[in-house]
């Protein structure tokens, strides 16, 4: 062991350390640390085990009854989201020039919707939507549909589903572009020359060859349709009632509006807890995808 | 299965409009006759590939006509014209197994269950495939892939022509020797056209009956392998087949001499009237030049080395500042690298800007 040695490389990681500690760790810890406890503000805390757990988990109690009616509402909007985003955006995809100026426009436009801020967008569909002002909502309600986001829960759901396909189909639709650019002209050709149908073109080339970046688009789709806040908060801000009340609108009112800290601390660990599960299975199988594409036995 | 005629066509990617010596094929008039087996030969942007998309329909030509069996397919598509064609790499079908993968042409064709088992059955045997039907065809090697796509060009029995674009460049050696034989007895097994693009000169010359030489968008000579190496219609022709290359050595000729840097070499055919103003270059393969000791009658050289190819021995050898290769009958030596080149006069062509001048014997 003649190796030297340099105790120098510590100030070089120290840094990297510190910032992490700040920005992850020791936030993490006080939200752990409230979640044990019960505070009645003035810095009083009292110790609760785990209570609150027991509470958030406990369907009966009223926190565990807003946790779980959100948490079901959560997955429902994820699955129509992601019902409606990934077949329109492999559609729009689909429908893309394949090369010329035409291609850098439609790419202009696709990207613009993702380029605005959330709350942004919140805003143009709160507006868009108003029965008095909107020019959806009045034009809605001049052809004879009644239709108020702000008093009929099936008014605010579509609002708040259509704004979202708005927002992201397009980055499910440039993730699938770019999956599809990818597949070299080979393939077309040999699919003509094997006499294959549009449709059979799209399920033995195309759709096989997109299915690793469709994993990453409804990866990312589910992981923001899950912690969705801005743009719903903005435009029915969780109602009418608790209809569009989403896990993280419900977090903020739990936290923020009744200063439960300990009930909020509680609940954002076991809803950071559900998206690290979901993430680690999504890798999991993202892996696995990957492996099955490399040759592993040879047909000589 | 079809005889396929090629007439003035030409194409060139840049639209009808562009400069003729522009046009990656130009105007080639052509027959293929059924059950030909042809390889298209040349380096790589020679138009090879372009004359196959040309036939096969992915590509439409800008100008000319292509006839199977006298009808006009110029406007088919690929489908329509039944043609088959192996990429220069493998194209597998991701979500299927081997079988399926050879089946999907026929299936895509209607062809009824019973008869693509058994058409699968065969071609799977034929290329060794067998063992590997009902595995997932994503799993295994390149060259098990680039053997499904040839099964897959080979599985439809009634096309007018099987392309193969360098099907066996992602191959490894061993297997090619391998490939190109069950290619060749397929061929004679199954009756097709079948159109071989390589670079390659031995695939082309044990592939095919007929090889089709391309040089810059042209078709610069087409015959047997003989043909090729007996009398290359073109200087290139002579250049590109042979292993070294024909010798092509400036000269003037005047009736059944040349003369080459003053020394005078006998023809065995006369060239009285040669085009005047062009080029003239006499042509010679290696193996009908030899080196021998230095003596009075023989066009001197210098020896600069030896190459041993196994089997015979090829000297290069330099003539004022011309380059030429000869071969080295067994046996001889010289103390020094002066020597003198002896020819074989009726293997001596005669090229006027590049192309052969037919002598009068």
């Amino acid at each position: 062991m003649d190796k030297t040695v340099n105790q120098k490389a510590w100030f070089l990681v120290l840094p990297v350390f510190l910032i992490v500690a700040f920005s992850a760790v020791l936030p993490l810890m006080t939200v752990v640390n409230y979640s044990f406890q019960d505070t009645f503000g003035n810095n009083q805390f009292f110790w609760n085990g785990v209570g609150w757990f027991k509470e958030l988990l406990d369907p009966s109690t009223d926190l565990g009854s807003r946790f779980f009616a959100s948490l079901w509402r959560n997955l429902f909007f994820s699955a129509v989201i992601l019902a409606i985003e990934v077949p329109l955006g492999i559609v729009v995809a689909l429908s893309m020039p394949r090369e010329g100026w035409r291609v850098a426009a439609c790419l202009v436009i696709l990207a613009l919707p993702l380029l605005i801020p959330w709350n942004v967008v919140g805003t143009i569909w709160q507006i868009f939507g108003r029965p008095d002002i909107g020019l959806l909502g009045y034009v809605l309600n001049n052809i004879g549909i009644d239709y108020n986001y702000v008093s009929n829960e099936f008014d605010a759901w579509a609002t708040v589903i259509v704004m979202d396909v708005w927002h992201w189909t397009s980055l499910v639709a440039l993730l699938c572009y770019a999956g599809l650019k990818s597949i070299p002209d080979a393939y077309y050709q040999a699919a003509q020359i094997d006499g294959a149908s549009r449709w059979a073109v799209f399920t033995a080339i195309q759709l096989p060859k997109m299915n690793r970046v469709l994993l990453i688009a409804v990866l990312l789709r589910f992981m923001d349709s899950f912690m969705i806040y801005t743009e719903p908060f903005v435009v029915t801000g969780g109602g009418p009632g608790n209809s569009t009340t989403f896990v993280s609108i419900e977090l903020v009112k739990i936290a923020l509006g009744q200063f439960d800290l300990g009930k909020a601390a509680a609940l954002s660990l076991v809803y950071n807890l559900i998206i690290i599960i979901v993430c680690w299975v999504f890798y999991t199988v993202m892996t696995n995808a990957g492996a099955d594409r490399k040759p592993n036995q040879g047909a000589a | 299965m079809a005889r396929i005629d090629l007439v003035d066509l030409a194409h060139s990617y840049a639209g009808n409009d562009a400069d003729p010596e522009s046009f990656a094929l130009k105007p080639i008039s052509m027959t293929w006759r059924q059950g030909g087996a042809y390889a298209l030969l040349g380096p790589s942007g020679c138009g090879k590939t372009t004359l196959l998309n040309l036939i096969s329909g992915i590509v439409t030509p800008s100008r000319g006509k292509i006839l199977f069996d006298g009808v006009d397919v110029t406007s088919f598509s690929t489908r329509k014209r039944n043609i088959s064609q192996v990429f220069q790499f493998p194209v597998i079908y991701d979500t299927m197994t081997v079988g399926q993968n050879l089946a999907f042409p026929l299936k895509n064709r209607g062809v009824a269950g019973p008869e693509i088992a058994a058409r699968v059955a065969e071609i799977a045997e034929l290329l060794d495939l067998t063992p590997y039907l009902d595995r997932k065809a994503t799993r295994l090697t390149a060259d098990a892939k680039q053997k499904i796509s040839l099964g897959r060009g080979l599985v439809r029995s009634d096309v007018a022509a099987v392309l193969f674009d360098e099907p066996l460049t992602v191959i490894d050696p061993e297997l090619k020797w391998e490939l190109r034989s069950k290619l060749k007895a397929l061929h004679r097994a199954l009756d097709l056209t079948m159109i071989y693009v390589t670079h390659d000169q031995t695939e082309a010359l044990t592939f095919a009956d007929t090889v089709v030489v391309m040089h810059d968008g042209r078709v610069v000579q087409s015959g047997t392998p003989e043909e090729l190496f007996d009398k290359p219609a073109h200087t290139f022709v002579g250049y590109f087949i042979g292993s070294p290359g024909m010798n092509i050595v400036p000269a003037e000729v005047r009736g059944r001499e040349a003369r080459i840097g003053g020394h005078v070499i006998a023809l065995s055919r006369g060239y009285d009237k040669l085009p005047a103003g062009a080029a003239i270059e006499v042509g010679v393969r290696p193996e009908f030049v030899s080196v021998a000791p230095p003596a009075p009658g023989l066009l001197a050289a210098n020896i600069e080395r030896i190459d041993d190819l196994g089997r015979v021995r090829f000297a290069r050898v330099r003539v004022g500042d011309a380059k030429l290769a000869a071969r080295v009958p067994p046996g001889f030596s010289i103390p020094d690298s002066s020597a003198g080149l002896v020819f074989d006069a009726a293997r001596v062509h005669v090229y006027a800007d590049s192309r052969l001048v037919e002598g009068v014997l």
